[in-house]
C-alpha cells in the first residue's frame, strides 16, 4: 500500500499532488493508493478523490485544527503510518509537501528523501533525487520502512480522473500543542495584481542584461503574450524588480508553456527555476553562455535593439 | 534575545558540474565556495532581529575545516561568535546533521530563543535540518519563511502561497526556516572583517553515525545541454520567433 499525501488549501485541492499520485503510480502499479487530507476544509476535496485512483481516503480533522499547519500534517500522516504500515509515504515536492514530509520524518526518525525522480521500494529502498534543485542527479540509498519521499514537481503529468470512488474514513489524530500552533493565522493579499509567476503561461524574464531602466520593453511584450515578468537573482538582488518577480532555486521555480530569458546568462541557480518551462527563448549576446544549453530556440544579440523590434512584430501578428 | 543561525559551505557552482572520477561528489578543486543563499539571508535576519531587540548571535556550521571561512563571513557581518562542527567531508545526512546540532546546543550551554536555518541547503537540498531539531527540541518551527519579525515573545512569520502571504505566529522558543528575500544581506565592512578576525570560534568533532539516505553517486541530467535553435543575429531572427510564438499557440 501507498499513501500519498493530497494537500488542499481552504477546500481547494492543490493540483501539483495530483503529480505525486502519478508517480506513486508508477512506482508500485499493483499497490493499492490511500489518500491523506488534512483538516475540515478539506472534506469536499477528500469525497472527490477516488476519481483519480485512491482505493481509500483519510480525512484527518481535529475541532482546534482551522488551516494548514506542517506540523498537524505530519502528525495526522505519522498516525496513518502507524496503523496502515504502507510501503511509501509520497507527497509531492512544493514548499507544503517537502516540510509536511520532513515532520513525519521526524516525528517518526526515519530519513526522507525530498525531490525524487525515481523511486525503486526494496531494502534497502533505492532513490533519484534532484540535488542542486536539478542540476545534479543523485542515486542513493534510502533505508527503513516505510520510504518516505516527495516527487520533483513537474515530472509526473497529473493523474487523470476516472469513474471511480473511494471510501473516505473520518479520523482524529492526537494533534499536540505544538502541531496545531503551527497553523495559518490569516493571510494578507499580495500587494500586485495580475498573474503569479507560478501560474503564469508565459514569462518574460530579465537578467542583468536588461538594465535597471530596460524593463518596459519585456513588460510590453509580456502583455502581448499574456503572461507576466519574471527576472534573475542579480536584478533583485540590485533591487531593479521585487523579489516576488524572481525566478530560479532561491525564487519562484517555474514551468510555463513559453519562457523568454532576456540579457539572463544563465546561473545553475537561475536555470533550477525555469529549466521545466516547456519552451525556452534566449536573447543573448553570448552564444557560449549557460543558457543556451537549455534553450529551444535562441537570438543572438543586443536585446535593447531586438526587444522594441520583437514587441512591434508581436503586436502587427496579432493584428493589433 | 539570544539566536542561533545554522549555515552550510557550499561550493560556487558553476554552469555545470565537474565530477570527480569516482563520480560519487562534483569536483570542487577549482571552485569557491560560499553558503547556500537561503542560510545568507538567515544570518541577515539574526543580526538584524537582534540589532532590534538586544541580545546575542551565534553561527554555527557543520562541515569541513575550512568551512570557518563561512562562519569568519557570518561573524564579519555582526554574528557574535562561531560554532564549527568539524568533519572529514563525508557527507552528513539530514537525520545525522540534525543531530549534531541538537548535541552541540547542549553542549553551548545557551537556550537560544530563536534558531534559524535557511529552508533547504543549496546543494542537499533536502529540505528537512531545521524541521528536525525543531522536533528533538520539542519547538515550534515555521518553514519558508520570506518574512521574519519578533515581538513579546512571540515569532511572527510570513511567506508568499499563490497570491497571498500566509501569516504564522508561534511563541518563542522557536525554529524557522527562512527563504531567500527575507532580507537582503548587507557586506562585510572592513572593520568587520577585522572584528571577525577576533570574534571566538568553538570547535568539536562530532562522529558521523550511518547515513540512512546514503548517497551512492552523482550525475548531471541530460537536459543540460539539448540542442538550441539559433533563429538568427539581431534583429533578423525575429520573424521566425513570432512562428515560434504561434506555433506554441501563445499568440
Amino acid at each position: 500500500m501507498l499513501l500519498v499525501i493530497v494537500d488542499q488549501d481552504r477546500g481547494v485541492l492543490d493540483e501539483l499532488s495530483l503529480q505525486a499520485i502519478t508517480f506513486a503510480n508508477s512506482v508500485d502499479p499493483s499497490a493499492p493508493l490511500v489518500g491523506l487530507v488534512v483538516g475540515a476544509s478539506g472534506r469536499e476535496v477528500a469525497d472527490t478523490l477516488g476519481r483519480f485512483g485512491f482505493t481509500d481516503v483519510y480525512l484527518a480533522t481535529a475541532p482546534d485544527l482551522n488551516d494548514y499547519s506542517a506540523a498537524a500534517c505530519g502528525r495526522a500522516a505519522a498516525e496513518l503510518v502507524s496503523t496502515l504500515a504502507p510501503t511509501a509515504v509520497i507527497a509531492i515536492g512544493s514548499q507544503r509537501g517537502n516540510e509536511i514530509l520532513a515532520h513525519l520524518g521526524a516525528i517518526l526518525g526515519l530519513p526522507v528523501a525530498t525531490e525524487c525522480t525515481s523511486l525503486s521500494l526494496g531494502s534497502p529502498t533505492h532513490v533519484v533525487r534532484a540535488r542542486w534543485a536539478g542540476n545534479l542527479m543523485e542515486s542513493a540509498e534510502l533505508h527503513g520502512s516505510p520510504a518516505i519521499c516527495s516527487v520533483v514537481s513537474h515530472l509526473a503529468p497529473p493523474a487523470a480522473a476516472m469513474n471511480q470512488t473511494a471510501l473516505v474514513t473520518e479520523f482524529f489524530p492526537n494533534f499536540t500543542d505544538t502541531d496545531l500552533a503551527g497553523q495559518v493565522r490569516s493571510r494578507i493579499a499580495e500587494s500586485e495584481g495580475g498573474t503569479s509567476l507560478a501560474d503564469a503561461k508565459v514569462i518574460v524574464s530579465g537578467g542583468r542584461g536588461v538594465g535597471a531602466e530596460g524593463f518596459g520593453p519585456l513588460e510590453e511584450l509580456a502583455h502581448l503574450l499574456a503572461g507576466t515578468v519574471g527576472c534573475s537573482r542579480v536584478v533583485t538582488s540590485a533591487g531593479w524588480r521585487p523579489h516576488a518577480e524572481q525566478v530560479g532555486q532561491t525564487g519562484t521555480k517555474v514551468a510555463p508553456d513559453l519562457y523568454i530569458a532576456c540579457g539572463i546568462s544563465g546561473a545553475t541557480q537561475h536555470l533550477a527555476g525555469c529549466r521545466n518551462s516547456k519552451t525556452i527563448v534566449a536573447i543573448n549576446t553570448d552564444p557560449d553562455s549557460p543558457i543556451m544549453a537549455v534553450a529551444d530556440y535562441a537570438i543572438v544579440g543586443d536585446l535593447h535593439q531586438i526587444l522594441p523590434a520583437l514587441v512591434a512584430a508581436t503586436r502587427t501578428a496579432r493584428g493589433i | 534575545m539570544e539566536i542561533l543561525v545554522c549555515i552550510k559551505r557550499v561550493p560556487l557552482s558553476g554552469a555545470k558540474f565537474s565530477l570527480t572520477a569516482d563520480g560519487r561528489d562534483i569536483d570542487t578543486s577549482r571552485l569557491g565556495f560560499t553558503v547556500s543563499p537561503h542560510e545568507e539571508c538567515a544570518v541577515e535576519v539574526a543580526v538584524r532581529l537582534v540589532e532590534q531587540h538586544g541580545g546575542s548571535t551565534t553561527v554555527l556550521s557543520l562541515g569541513v575545516e575550512d568551512a570557518e571561512e563561512q562562519i569568519r563571513d557570518a561573524l564579519a557581518v555582526g554574528i557574535d561568535e562561531g560554532i564549527l562542527l568539524v568533519t572529514d567531508g563525508e557527507e552528513w545526512d539530514a537525520q545525522a546533521t540534525a543531530g549534531a546540532i541538537v548535541d552541540a546546543i547542549a553542549e553551548s550551554g545557551k537556550s537560544f530563543d530563536l534558531i534559524l536555518f535557511g529552508n533547504e541547503s543549496a546543494d542537499a537540498s533536502g529540505n528537512q535540518v531545521g524541521i528536525r531539531v525543531a522536533h528533538a527540541l520539542s519547538r515550534p518551527t515555521l518553514s519558508g519563511l520570506k518574512g521574519v519579525q519578533v515581538s513579546d515573545g512571540v515569532l511572527v512569520g510570513e511567506r508568499p502561497a499563490g497570491s497571498v502571504r500566509e501569516v504564522f505566529e508561534v511563541s518563542l522558543p522557536a525554529v524557522a526556516t527562512v527563504k531567500d528575500g527575507a532580507a537582503i544581506p548587507r557586506y562585510p565592512s572592513v572593520p568587520g572583517r577585522i572584528r571577525a578576525k577576533k570574534k571566538p570560534v568553538h570547535r568539536s568533532t562530532p562522529t558521523r553515525p550511518l547515513s540512512l539516505l546514503a548517497k551512492q553517486s552523482v550525475s548531471v541530467p541530460e537536459s543540460v545541454g539539448k540542442q538550441t535553435k539559433i533563429l538568427g543575429s539581431g534583429p533578423e531572427g525575429i520573424s521566425a520567433l513570432v512562428d515560434v510564438f504561434r506555433s506554441i499557440g501563445v499568440i
